[in-house]
């Protein structure tokens, strides 16, 4: 027992749930930082973030413009265009780095969405058995075995392509997995002898889940959720490629489609193809790797294993 | 006339599984009255935690109930679920056996006795709930500082205080205690029980208590009902249960236990052979016959009902007055 605790002029309430919580961060981080996977993971992920937020100052909008451009088509690497021109003169770090801002925005919102709607529905089919629950579970095995590509086409054709629509569909077709996540956690949860009591005290279907098992079940959604990143954003970078982004906005699945257009591969132009291709791997590599060290750390059954 | 506290009528509950009806509630009829502690005694799967859950209602789908329980003259059967929902807890409380398990790890354990609080008085200022958590872990025997604690972070006696603590948040009337001292040490049981039959003598409540320890319900309770395959075979006041049994098992549990100061009893405390009956394969006669060492032969023609002996004491067997 510490000596706050103890002591009859003791620190109030929330100032002691403020310090127990920055502790309970402090112990989380110094877990984090002994995993060197995730923290070059984390690293990688933060200079993307940081490229992204950063796009106007490093580099002048005015290079995305074709009208613009000032370099000649298809120029390799040079002095002033470190990665090259593409097929109308932009300059290609230019591209890279605004599509960073796409991708990352596109691959995080369609998370957000796919967290939502997986977490409800499964918290929901598994807190409620019988009919309700069996609807909402065939609901989610009908959405998985979906093929996801096709789907995604047509949702995005009927939309109409913009950056909006794009999160939207990747949330919509891929939240599935996560549910059957959540719903398996919450049938366990359920049987708990606390929510027995919960039950005996009273407390109502909204009560239970609310209070007893999202909390129970938060630690896994946040695992998940970088997890979940890394599809999104392939799956922003497939759809684009497809032409079924938004066609105002350069992102790096749009930059390979242009790429692919306009048949870089045959004339060699390998530093128009090779960039957004590394970038995407990097960025759902480090998502990767700082999911996994996340659920080991959130995880304390994980915890020994490194 | 004035409504009984908690008053159980010809009470049956009966499993419904794959493998045949299991009645683990044959017939049971119990009173308890405020200030007054009942004890139900018998061993595993005769029908003492059923019964104690479907006071509340809080049994299985699977189980049929027939019969009554009413808390304060309502039934709680045919109750509608809001009102259902208002007596769980501030009408009668539970303490659950193993609290370990009935605390959330997420949560500090003053959160989870304020829950069954916002519950049921939401209009409470926070600071007040804040208050009344401090007030209760007082009560029993925790300092209020304690409330920011973690389940994890307390010993298996300061948890079980806490789920007393939280079964008297919202001062009810009735209090039903399932082995509350299951998996505690002595020491720390004899605390637990310290608290609880200071706390019926101090608040006026009523206590249902349910308890393998036939030794531990002689010391805390007025009057106890000892259970046999999900029936009631003996009912009494508790030192005489204890001391003079009637029906043979009651002997047999009370037996058990070596007694201080009584040398034979203490190097050689009887045991009894066999186990509680299959309930779905029950005999025609006495269930308790085969392990009974007063059977004769007509035990096994019927099955004996309660009937009443002197000084208000009932027993289910033929052969009480019998040499």
């Amino acid at each position: 027992m510490s000596a706050a605790e103890q002591s009859p002029v003791r620190v109030t309430a929330r100032q002691l749930a403020r310090q127990r919580r920055r502790a309970a961060w402090a112990d989380g981080w110094r877990e984090f930082r002994t995993r060197r996977a995730g923290m070059a993971g984390l690293v990688v992920m933060l200079a993307f973030v940081a490229l992204a937020i950063l796009a106007p100052v490093i580099a002048d909008p005015e290079g995305l413009e074709v009208t613009k451009a000032t370099g000649g088509v298809l120029e390799p690497p040079s002095g002033e265009f470190w990665l090259g021109t593409d097929d109308k003169g932009r300059s290609v770090l230019t591209l890279l780095i605004w599509g960073t801002r796409v991708s990352l925005l596109v691959g995080l919102l369609a998370t957000v969405l796919c967290m939502v709607i997986g977490t409800l529905i499964g918290l929901l089919s598994g807190y409620f058995g019988g009919r309700t629950g069996a609807i909402l579970f065939r609901f989610t095995e009908w959405f998985l075995v979906i093929p996801f590509l096709p789907l995604a086409i047509v949702l995005a054709s009927v939309l109409g392509p913009s950056l909006l629509t794009i999160a939207f569909v990747i949330g919509v077709t891929s939240w599935p997995s996560t549910a059957l996540l959540i719903r398996s956690q919450t049938l366990s949860i359920k049987e708990r002898a606390y929510l027995e009591r919960a039950r005996a005290l009273g407390g109502g279907r909204w009560h239970q889940i609310s209070r007893h098992i999202l909390p129970n079940v938060m630690p896994m959604v946040f695992a998940n959720t970088t997890l979940t990143v890394t599809i999104a954003i392939l799956s922003e970078t497939t759809l684009s490629f497809l032409g079924l982004g938004d066609p105002t906005r350069i992102s790096w699945g749009s930059m390979l489609d242009d790429a692919y257009s306009v048949g870089a591969i045959t004339t060699g132009s390998w530093w128009f193809i090779v960039p957004p291709g590394l970038a995407v791997v990097l960025v759902v590599l480090a998502f990767n790797l700082v999911g996994q060290a996340l659920e080991d750390v959130l995880d304390p059954r994980l915890r020994g294993r490194k | 006339m004035t409504a009984r506290l908690l008053e159980i009528e010809d009470l049956s509950v009966t499993y419904r599984t794959g493998e045949g009806d299991v009645p683990a509630v044959r017939g049971v009829s119990l009173t308890v009255d405020r200030g007054e502690i009942v004890g139900v005694a018998g061993e595993s799967g005769c029908g003492k935690s059923t019964l104690a859950s479907t006071v509340l209602r809080l049994q299985p789908p699977s189980a049929e109930v027939s019969g009554a329980v009413r808390v304060l003259g309502d039934d709680v059967m045919t109750m509608r679920w809001g009102d259902l929902r208002t007596l769980r807890w501030a009408g009668a409380s539970i303490v659950f056996q193993g609290a370990l398990h009935s605390l959330n790890p997420v949560h500090r354990v003053g959160r989870q006795i304020a829950e069954p609080i916002e519950l049921h008085e939401p209009d409470l200022a926070e600071g007040e709930v804040t208050r009344r958590v401090g007030d209760l872990l007082e009560q029993v025997g925790l300092p209020a500082a304690r409330a920011a604690a973690y389940p994890h972070q307390l010993s298996g006696g300061q948890r079980q205080r806490v789920m007393i603590a939280m079964a008297l948040a919202c001062k009810p009337d009735l209090v039903i205690a399932d082995e509350p001292t299951t998996a505690l040490d002595v020491m720390v049981q004899s605390q637990v029980l310290d608290v609880l039959s200071g706390l019926v003598a101090e608040l006026g409540v009523g206590m249902l208590f349910i308890s393998h320890d036939l030794s531990v319900l002689a010391d805390l309770c007025d009057r106890i009902a000892v259970m046999y395959a999900g029936r009631v075979v003996e009912l009494g006041a508790a030192d005489e249960v204890f001391t003079r049994p009637l029906h043979p098992y009651a002997a047999a549990l009370s037996a058990a236990f070596p007694r201080i100061g009584d040398p034979a009893a203490r190097y050689a405390p009887a045991g009894l052979g066999g186990d509680p009956p299959d309930l779905r394969l029950l005999p025609d006669g006495c269930p308790f016959t085969p392990r009974c060492p007063r059977a004769v032969e007509e035990c096994s023609h019927a099955e004996p009902p309660l009937a009443t002996y002197d000084a208000g004491r009932q027993a289910a067997c033929i052969r009480v007055g019998q040499a």
